[in-house]
């Protein structure tokens, strides 16, 4: 059977024999950087034609369909243009700032990268405070948009920074709260922990009704702090022009445009890992026959199968909605996200507690 | 042109404290044209707003001054292109008027059609421009879908989709395509399976609706003080409608309601064009199967003379009440000539209606107030 | 309310006020200085002229007149109030405190006949440049850049 796991394993033993350890150790830092770089690359190709295949059937039209077979090789000449294009910084900028902000937003979504299992045993860093370090590190995205609002030295940017500093850091509430009722339930913070609670069932289904809520909880906040449509206020095109990145052109948009989809891909990641099992194929209780059935697919086809799942719902969501009103948005989180998940919380506590859960 | 330093210089002229000063357009997504808003804001709340216009203006009210009474209509067509039937037929009436040319029963009815048709269309862009502006894309692409079968409608009657330049003073340019009843009948059918469509994905929308409601309301005072017509009025209360007031083509003969809605806010003036649309398939309907035989133009002369004096005629264009006035000296010009556009007394009420709202209300209210730029320049 | 009793009621207010109804509407030609007062009367009860649908101007090479078209959203009867202006320093009293759409078409007025509004509030051009030279919409404007002679 197909395992990533086993081709890591024959990697790894096979440079210990060739080379001493710390060799090994740097020839397989060099081998992740690549990956992950070449992952990054493929993911903002997939999920901008994924994007604009999947607006096109919600808009009754085609899309994409002329680069390539049914248009796949679309995002690849639209990347090609971006490279060919001029980097423009304007003349008041802040030069350092202006283009230092693209490669910070870009470096924080490669930091995500570290604790998500890909598959079985297929971790970069398995670190023993998964979840904290995701929540800490993810809080830094927004530097780099305000960084990008304020050096551009323009005022459309500064409104749509001045607006994604007050949404990310608001919305990070609920969302830090959604991923605390599964460290709750798990009792843990390591990823594969949390992975390995959930053999017996995924803690959508095993938690009852506050994990759902949770869950629900859970995509708002990311959707807003990912900055899509509906709580795309900071790049607000009808009203702000293109908010934070207005003045970027050529390749420090292009790093802007493929950070957002990263983004959205590793919240998602996230989401399908504490909520729907991660690599974890379905499995319902003792069903031992059903549940080998469902082993026999890789568990690295279930974890990109579920984490493509919510990133489709995440773009349903965009292509549906109007967008919000800043106090709208700042309310929404405030007056009613907020208390929601703190008494959430405070149930699945008792859940986890009483030992209800399934 | 300017260098760069100038650019420089004007752009950082300071405020008061506190204040941003945001130039909106004349390139801006939301404008829709190039409309220029000097906006003034405190924050995110808007304190000020003072239109610059003029970035299309093209004179056309000196243009006519040297076109003659058949030639004039089709510079109307570039003024409000979303309505361009309509204005034509304004222009066209005011000739008959004026020299006492009697139209056709055939082409009255006609006409009457292809403005009703013109403002569903009209109205069917304007739901999906202004559901763009409050951040929904995937609406506009349903109302292209009806718009469409409208114009193809128009290509097959007058060769033009947007433009139409159909009539002529005493009747229509040529007759209507033979198959021309049943792509109506045919449009007429889908408009109203689908239209429900729109009620489902904007009108019941939560988000659609906390954005409209109470969102720049205009009091009935303040619609009739800032000269505003067709549907802003309208959705204030105000009942404005010109096919009522001074029925003109055959307007007197069929049934329809004026639309009026009490709230004055963005979510009644969405509602209001809503209902229009409503009311415009009615008309159609009552009209399709009667359009009588004979002629499509009246006898006239080949050189058109209006006799000295002053002529006035209003019509309902999709965004209001659109004047033409012209005063002749009986020559085969007109002396001079006034355009009265809906949008630009509409527009005249954007600051009053925005002033203390936010950035995100003003696009909630420039959409519903359908402002096109050709139209408020002209 | 007929064009007889509006003309009475009218004549009370402005007794030097002449009338032409050869046209499809009554037409009164009145002196500048005392539209003002005019326009507040015609306003009232029972006239009621609270809707200014069209303003503009004309011009006659000898003189300027201004066109003001109002009708009444409660009766529907209209009106035209015209006002003969001298061309060398055409002058008139704002009505954009009665007719708050009068403010941007005085504004249009003022920039293509140049016709001065008193007390207006922001009496600049709104169409034009800054800068521009001439008022378009007169007979005598020439411009050998723009213009074609037909």
């Amino acid at each position: 059977m197909f395992s990533l796991e086993g081709i890591t394993t024959a990697t790894q033993d096979w440079l210990l024999i060739k080379f001493n350890p710390t060799i090994a150790l740097a020839i397989e830092c060099v081998i992740v950087i690549l990956l992950s770089i070449s992952l990054f690359a493929l993911l903002g190709l997939v999920l901008v034609l994924m994007e604009r295949k999947v607006a096109a059937r919600i808009q009754i039209r085609l899309g994409p369909n002329r680069v390539g077979p049914g248009g796949i090789f679309q995002t690849a000449a639209d990347t090609l243009k971006l490279v060919m294009k001029e980097g423009l910084t304007p003349d008041t900028a802040d030069k350092f700032l202006f283009n230092l902000a693209p490669f910070v937003v870009m470096m924080v979504a490669m930091l995500l990268l570290a604790p998500i299992a890909f598959a079985k045993n297929f971790q970069i860093w398995d670190i023993n405070i998964g979840v904290l370090y995701i929540s800490a590190i993810s809080s830094l995205s927004v530097i780099g948009i305000l960084m990008a609002g304020w050096a551009s030295n323009n005022k459309y940017s500064l409104l749509g920074a001045m607006r994604s500093g007050a949404q990310i850091v608001s919305y990070e509430l609920s969302a830090g709260f959604a991923v605390l009722t599964i460290v709750v339930l798990t009792g843990s913070l390591q990823i594969s922990e949390i992975v390995a609670a959930q053999e017996n069932g995924w803690w959508l289904f095993k938690g009852h009704i506050p994990v759902i809520i949770a869950f629900v909880l859970y995509i708002i906040a990311v959707t807003a702090e990912t900055n899509r449509a509906p709580f795309d206020l900071a790049e607000a095109e009808s009203e702000l022009t293109a908010g934070f990145h207005t003045e970027y052109s050529g390749m420090k948009f292009a790093l802007f445009f493929l950070a957002e989809y990263i983004n959205i891909f590793i919240v998602c990641a996230i989401g399908a890992t504490l909520f729907l099992g991660g690599w974890m194929p379905f499995h319902m209780g003792n069903w031992e026959s059903f549940n080998h059935i469902m082993d026999y697919i890789p568990s690295s086809i279930w974890f990109m199968g579920k984490t493509f799942f919510l990133i489709f719902l995440i773009m349903w969501f965009r292509w549906t909605f109007p967008r919000l009103r800043v106090d709208q948005l700042l309310n929404l989180e405030w007056k009613y996200l907020l208390p929601i998940s703190l008494f959430n919380l405070l149930l699945v506590t008792i859940i986890a507690i009483m030992g209800w859960h399934f | 042109m300017y260098n760069q330093t100038e650019i420089i210089k004007d752009t950082t002229e300071l405020g008061p404290e506190g204040e941003l000063v945001v130039n909106m357009g004349p390139q801006h997504p939301a404008t829709h044209g190039v409309l220029h808003l000097v906006v003034t804001l405190n924050g995110e709340t808007i304190k000020k707003i003072e239109p610059h216009l003029g970035y299309i203006h093209r004179s056309i009210e000196k243009m006519c001054e040297s076109l003659t009474y058949r030639q004039f209509i089709y510079v109307t067509s570039r003024m409000d292109y979303l309505s361009s039937h309509i204005n034509n037929t304004a222009c066209a009436l005011l000739v008959e008027k004026g020299m006492q040319i009697e139209v056709p029963e055939r082409a009255q009815y006609v006409r009457t059609i292809l403005n009703e048709l013109t403002r569903i269309a009209s109205h069917e862009l304007w739901i999906g421009a202004m559901a763009m502006d409050l951040g929904a894309f995937t609406p506009f692409f349903y109302a292209f879908r009806e718009r469409e079968m409208i114009t193809d409608i128009m290509e097959d009657t007058c060769g033009a989709r947007l433009t139409m330049n159909y009539i002529v003073p005493g009747g229509l340019m040529y007759d209507i395509h033979p198959d021309f009843q049943n792509k109506v009948k045919a449009f007429i059918k889908q408009f109203k399976e689908k239209v429900t469509e729109y009620e489902d994905l904007v009108t019941n929308n939560v988000i659609f609706q906390s954005r409209t409601k109470g969102v720049g309301i205009l009091s009935a005072e303040d619609a009739i003080s800032f000269g505003c017509t067709g549907p802003v009025a309208r959705a204030s209360g105000v009942s404005c409608d010109i096919r009522k007031i001074a029925p003109y083509d055959v307007y007197a003969k069929v049934e329809f309601d004026e639309v009026i809605e009490t709230a004055g806010d963005s979510f009644a003036r969405y509602m209001v064009r809503i209902k229009e649309m409503n009311q415009s398939i009615r008309i159609i309907e009552q009209l399709i199967d009667t359009i009588p035989e004979g002629d499509f133009v009246g006898k006239t002369k080949n050189v058109l003379k209006l006799p000295k004096g002053e002529f006035y005629q209003r019509v309902e264009t999709a965004r209001g009440d659109f004047g033409v006035y012209i005063v002749s000296e009986g020559g085969t010009t007109p002396y001079r000539i006034k355009f009265r556009s809906p949008g630009f007394s509409n527009l005249s009420a954007l600051s009053h209606m925005a002033e203390g709202s936010k950035i995100g209300d003003l696009m909630a209210t420039m959409g519903t107030l359908d402002l096109v730029i050709p139209d408020i320049d002209r | 309310m007929t064009n007889e009793e509006i003309k009475v009621y009218i004549s009370s207010h402005a007794p030097s006020v002449s009338y032409d109804e050869t046209g499809e509407w009554l037409n009164l030609t009145i002196e500048a200085a005392e539209w003002k007062d005019l326009a507040l009367a015609i306003t009232r009860s029972p006239l009621k002229m609270d809707y200014l649908f069209c303003l503009t101007c004309l011009d006659w090479k000898t003189h300027l007149t201004m066109v003001y078209h109002l009708t009444s959203t409660t009766y529907r009867h209209n009106i035209v109030v015209k006002a003969n202006l001298i061309l060398d320093k055409p002058q008139i009293e704002t009505v954009s405190e009665i007719w708050r759409t009068a403010e941007f078409h005085e504004r249009e007025v003022f920039e293509m006949f140049g016709v001065h509004f008193l007390n207006h509030p922001d009496l600049r051009k709104l169409i034009l440049e800054e800068d521009f030279k001439g008022f378009p919409l007169r007979k005598d404007f020439e411009d050998p850049i723009n213009m074609i002679k037909l």
